[in-house]
């Protein structure tokens, strides 16, 4: 079979493997091979004979005129947080043992009932706790487009198995951007569901209130037959389909630091968008600058309270820069958490205001291109940022507040690396946040 | 407990505890810290009332 499969999107290739155009075998074992021959370490554990396996199901299943639906067939990846049967969890950290799992999260149960083929699990910053998956036990996760690079992270191996052709699509999570800033280096699709939509059961938890399940894709169209395999309650009724509408641009807070091609490549996006019919005005969203101190408190006590036992038992097993901020968690007062949810509150309710009468919220989805390995801080003029501050800036309060959002690729820096739009829509109306943002892709693909 | 009060109890149990690598992130988590406690939307919590309970209400 020839190549030219391996960078399709799920939406041309399903078609082709409900005719019996491209077998699922095949279509299998070419993704793995390219896998295992990768030199980017997006994979943790590659379930060679399992996937074959499935594949080979899907192709009787298929042959038979059994065809479930478009992820039958389809290679894909799960970051390695998710309980998936045969492989260990580890969540890319020594702490973890090794056994292999004996069943599947809810949500990989689903996908291999829609007929996807689990090809393995993908590397992560260590137990999702960081922006860039340079701290892991399995080494860094590279760039596709430049190894010298970080590909971001959380979900470092999903976004890298993706782009680099090694998976149709991947679930990942995200606590503060872990789907979307990865998407976003890396010019992919990536979506946050509104918040509960999606379990989280059979996920390493990192910050409960914050944690959300979301895909990583090639396409919005991609994206949506992903999550709406995944998702807990049926499909909404169909919807219209919009070419235009208003986006609301909280240019206060999230403009404020942006290198300076990423804001060049947002700003011709948008006028792109209002060239094309859309109606782009300013919209702030009021109290955003208080976003990273709510944020900050939330995610470090539930994260210390999640490793409580960890940092007792195997602290020395923790990467070091993961190991001292669930430390500092330890730390946070009580009085300061609840502060916190006060805040919480209070950003949701501008969030909300923000979003009335706007089809969606559109913001840049990470501050910085893809950024060298090892990269400590950013400068953005005089200011210097810690990166992990930098590159959470502009994903994170729809975390804290649970406002679906996704990054769409924009268009790319002077340097050819991948910039995302981040469009962000009202609570439980995902779909409706999808349509929109397929429109806007059509304008900026 | 203020937020100087908590910061020196803090970097003395962390050194206590071998980890001295923490005292600048808890330096950082102090000066966020005041920034949630000083939030316009937070000062009831921070301890600035409106309105002052009335001792004559607490006899």
């Amino acid at each position: 079979m020839s190549d030219a499969w391996t960078h399709r999107q799920i939406r041309e290739l399903a078609p082709a493997l409900a005719s019996g155009e491209v077998c699922p075998i095949a279509l299998t074992e070419q993704v793995l091979a390219r896998a295992a021959a990768s030199p980017l370490n997006a994979f943790t554990t590659l379930l060679t004979e399992q996937a074959l396996a499935e594949a080979e199901t899907a192709a009787r299943e298929i042959a038979d005129g059994h065809y479930r639906g478009p992820l039958h067939g389809i290679p894909v990846s799960v970051k390695d947080l998710f309980r998936v049967a045969g492989a260990p969890t580890t969540a890319a950290s020594a702490v973890t043992a090794r056994t292999p799992s004996p069943h599947d999260a809810p949500v990989v149960a689903k996908l291999r009932a829609a007929g996807a083929v689990v090809l393995g699990t993908c590397n992560l910053h260590e137990f999702a706790f960081g922006t860039t998956g340079e701290d892991s036990a399995f080494g860094p996760t590279l760039h596709p487009l430049d190894t010298k690079r970080s590909p971001g992270g959380s979900s470092s191996g999903s976004a890298v198995s993706v782009a680099a052709g090694l998976a149709f699509a991947s679930l990942g999570t995200d606590t503060g951007g872990s789907v979307r800033i990865p998407a976003a280096a890396c010019g992919l699709v990536g979506l946050k569901p509104t918040a509960g939509e999606i379990t989280c059961d059979g996920v390493i938890p990192l910050a409960p209130s914050l944690d959300h399940v979301g895909p990583l894709t090639r396409s919005v169209a991609d994206a949506r037959i992903v999550y709406h395999a995944i998702r807990d309650r049926s499909p909404s009724p169909t919807l219209g389909k919009p070419t235009t509408g208003r986006l609301g641009c909280p240019r206060p807070y999230f403009f404020d630091l942006l290198d300076t091609s990423v804001r060049m490549v947002t700003e011709q996006a948008l006028t792109r968008l209002t060239d094309a019919g859309w109606l782009v005005t300013d919209t702030p969203i009021a109290h955003a600058a208080d976003t990273a101190v709510v944020c900050l408190h939330l995610v470090l006590a539930e994260a210390a309270a999640m490793h409580a036992e960890g940092l007792e038992h195997q602290p020395e097993d923790y990467t070091q820069g993961v190991r001292l901020r669930l430390e500092l968690g330890r730390y946070v007062q009580a009085e300061d958490y609840v502060r916190a949810e006060r805040g919480r509150q209070v950003l949701t309710a501008a969030v909300d205001a923000a979003l009335k009468g706007q089809s969606a919220l559109a913001l840049p989805a990470l501050a910085i291109p893809a950024h060298r390995l090892g990269t400590e801080a950013v400068d953005f003029g005089a200011t210097r940022e810690s990166l992990r501050n930098a590159m959470l800036r502009l994903t994170q309060l729809f975390n804290a507040t649970g406002h679906p959002a996704v990054s769409i690729p924009c268009g790319t820096t002077p340097d050819g690396l991948p910039v995302g739009l981040q469009l962000v829509g009202r609570r439980h109306q995902t779909d409706q946040l999808l349509a929109v943002a397929e429109a806007c892709e059509a304008v900026l693909g | 407990m203020t937020v100087d009060e908590w910061l020196s109890a803090a970097e003395t149990d962390a050194r206590r505890r071998g980890l001295e690598d923490l005292t600048p992130l808890l330096r950082a988590l102090a000066k966020a810290t005041a920034a949630l406690r000083a939030a316009e939307w937070n000062q009831r919590a921070a301890g600035v009332h409106e309105d002052p309970p009335s001792r004559a209400g607490s006899r």
